[in-house]
């Protein structure tokens, strides 16, 4: 969460610093592990049972529960599973009876894929907010974008995919509401970047089509974001705007718009920067129900079938998984504000 | 003539802030009144089904049924009726769960702000470890193990969403307490829980009233999602999330059944954190 503060310190201390770094970040990873283990044991209904056609006998259910691991004491099931995951086997899902981080792992590109995209459009959205709002700031245009803002801001994800739903899936239906591709097309991709892997392929159709599903979930999620983005940037760039640098540029005689992008705008972003990580770990834990509202084929959706169907091991992988793509992005987000800043840089 | 344009644009941003305040109020207000009289203003019955008239459109549409303001869902339930019934719902996890959220999450964060040392070290590392899991999965999960119904969801909310308060309030303690007056107020005889109590609680108080009115717009945002996935009050309840889920499968025959229950929750989620917003302006004492 908190950001590397070490103006003035040498290699040593920052090496030092890092480390704690990655220390806390275990132990959050730990705490999860634990917390997610433990809390999905209390759930109610009988996983084995479910996976056996009515009519199995007690015996049957007590051997495959033993074939589980479930009939041990759950203290040694932790263990079990913790030494498991340590070498990288997360078990067996219970419903699909293939393994955990092969199911996760194919799924998981869908979801980066969907958060990848998103992000990408709540910069644009944002940043065009927030440059636009201090071309013209003071005016009736920055009113209308702050209460533009406003609105993005209050409307969680999960509304903006319905109305997004009614708009361009109902009215004006230009755009697919379910799904990641069109199930008849032919798919020549080995590996499950459909959107990367159709464009490194030339496949200009696949890739219609593909961005032709993703637009709407992609949008839904990127809407809050770029609000954030947006206003937090047209802040500091108003601030910027008032330094004795960029006054000296504008005495050269630049117009505003090029001073706003050429001059003001690098020294502006930094700011925004650490604060969009954060936000974009939110941003991920949003594609959970805008998965499931557009029927798109990643991670959150398999998740929701996971709890319904009772399926713990599986459960057990997605939650750690997504933790680790959390912390993993705030990790990132430190390291990369620790780069970017020259301030940190030339200490 | 710059500062008259300075004092010129704050009367606005008062004014814009004092209308947005008046129209949410006046929203959820309404919203209170239909949701503690909905048996005696609710035109039908919202549970009596009438396979006659299923998907009836609004009234303005060709083929109404009269009396069926905003059309009927695919079992023939007068939708407007379900709407004001589900608002009993959704403003009751708003209140609950809002308020239970906010003395827990805050109480937890004054703690660590102000105790500092150990304390402030447990309550931190479990905000980290919190803020770790995806929240919408994390919810669904709590539904699961405990079981629908209107207290599984308060207490998924509480469990989740504490953080929220407790992040804000922390930090907002730990800035508080390096403050002079409170330095003296210690010297003057207070003693510690007195000095947090009656010295930080206060100037905290106005940060704490407006994350409590946006929690509220997020408890409903949550009950309606876990209607949404089907885990939320039993089936014969109507709630908005669950008109909304029906209104989602069956979109291209009746948009009606998606249309109203969506606008009613946009401008109730639009109406809590605009409250929200307004108060916090009025209390920044820079606009005031």
């Amino acid at each position: 969460m908190c950001g590397l503060h070490m103006e003035g310190l040498g290699p040593m201390q920052i090496l030092r610093v890092l480390l704690l770094r990655l220390l806390t970040t275990a132990i959050t990873l730990a705490g999860v592990a634990v917390i997610v283990f433990f809390v999905i044991r209390v759930v109610p209904g009988n996983p084995i049972a479910m996976m056996l056609p009515p009519g199995a006998t007690d015996e049957d259910i007590a051997r495959l529960s033993a074939l589980y691991g479930l009939d041990k004491p759950i203290v040694t099931q932790f263990g079990i599973w913790l030494s498991g995951v340590v070498q990288g086997d997360f078990g067996t899902s219970i419903t699909t009876r293939q393994p955990v981080l092969a199911l996760v792992l194919g799924r998981l590109p869908a979801t980066l894929e969907l958060s990848i995209m998103a992000l990408v459009m709540a910069m644009i959205l944002g940043g065009v907010a927030a440059l636009a709002g201090t071309r013209f700031r003071g005016g009736r245009t920055e009113g209308a974008i702050d209460v533009a803002n406003g609105m993005a801001l209050s409307v969680p994800d999960f509304l903006w995919g319905l109305v997004l739903i009614l708009l361009f899936g109902v009215l004006v239906p230009i755009f697919h509401i379910s799904g990641r591709v069109t199930p008849s097309l032919e798919l020549p991709f080995v590996t499950d970047f459909y959107l990367f892997e159709s464009l490194f392929r030339l496949r200009f159709d696949l890739w219609a089509d593909i961005v032709a599903h993703m637009f709407m979930p992609a949008l839904a999620l990127a809407i809050p974001l770029a609000a954030i983005i947006g206003q937090l940037l047209k802040q500091s760039l108003k601030e910027t705007m008032n330094l004795d640098y960029v006054t000296l540029s504008r005495t050269k005689g630049y117009g505003e718009t090029r001073v706003i992008l050429r001059e003001a705008l690098r020294n502006a972003a930094l700011p925004t920067l650490t604060l969009v990580g954060v936000q974009f770990t939110f941003l991920i834990g949003g594609t959970v129900i805008i998965e499931r509202l557009f029927s798109y084929e990643g991670l959150g959706n398999m998740a929701i079938d996971a709890v319904v169907n009772r399926d713990l091991p599986l459960i057990q992988g997605i939650v750690i998984l997504f933790a680790v793509i959390f912390t993993g992005v705030n990790l990132i987000v430190d390291l990369l504000y620790t780069v970017l800043n020259p301030r940190l840089r030339h200490g | 003539m710059a500062e008259a344009k300075a004092i010129d644009g704050r009367s606005l941003i008062r004014r814009r802030a004092g209308l947005r305040l008046w129209l949410s109020a006046g929203w959820l207000g309404m919203l209170c009144i239909a949701a503690l009289l909905a048996p005696w203003i609710a035109p039908k019955d919202p549970l009596a089904q009438d396979l006659f008239l299923g998907r009836m459109p609004p009234v303005w549409e060709m083929g109404a049924e009269p009396g069926y303001w905003l059309g009927t869902d695919s079992l023939g339930r007068d939708v407007l009726s379900r709407i004001i019934h589900g608002a009993r719902i959704a403003l009751m996890v708003a209140l609950i769960a809002g308020t239970i959220t906010c003395v827990i999450g805050a109480t937890l964060g004054l703690l660590a702000g102000f105790l500092r040392g150990w304390v402030d070290l447990v309550i931190s590392r479990l905000i980290d470890i919190w803020m770790a899991f995806p929240p919408v999965l994390f919810s669904i999960l709590l539904i699961a193990v405990l079981g629908p119904g209107l207290w599984s969801i308060i207490i998924a909310i509480v469990v989740i969403d504490w953080t929220r308060f407790a992040r804000v309030v922390r930090a907002e303690a730990m800035a508080q307490g390096a403050m002079d007056y409170v330095a003296s107020a210690r010297v003057a005889g207070r003693g510690r829980f007195g000095t947090m109590l009656r010295e930080i609680l206060p100037n905290v108080l106005p940060t704490i009233v407006v994350l409590l009115t946006l929690e509220m717009g997020i408890a409903v945002i949550v009950e309606a999602i876990l209607s949404f996935v089907n885990l939320s009050i039993s089936t014969d309840q109507p709630t908005w999330g669950g008109m909304i889920s029906e209104g989602r499968a069956s979109v291209h025959q009746a948009w009606w059944v998606l249309v109203f229950p969506l606008i009613t929750l946009f401008l109730t989620v639009l109406s809590f954190s605009q409250l929200g917003e307004g108060l916090k302006d009025r209390f920044d004492p820079v606009l005031r």
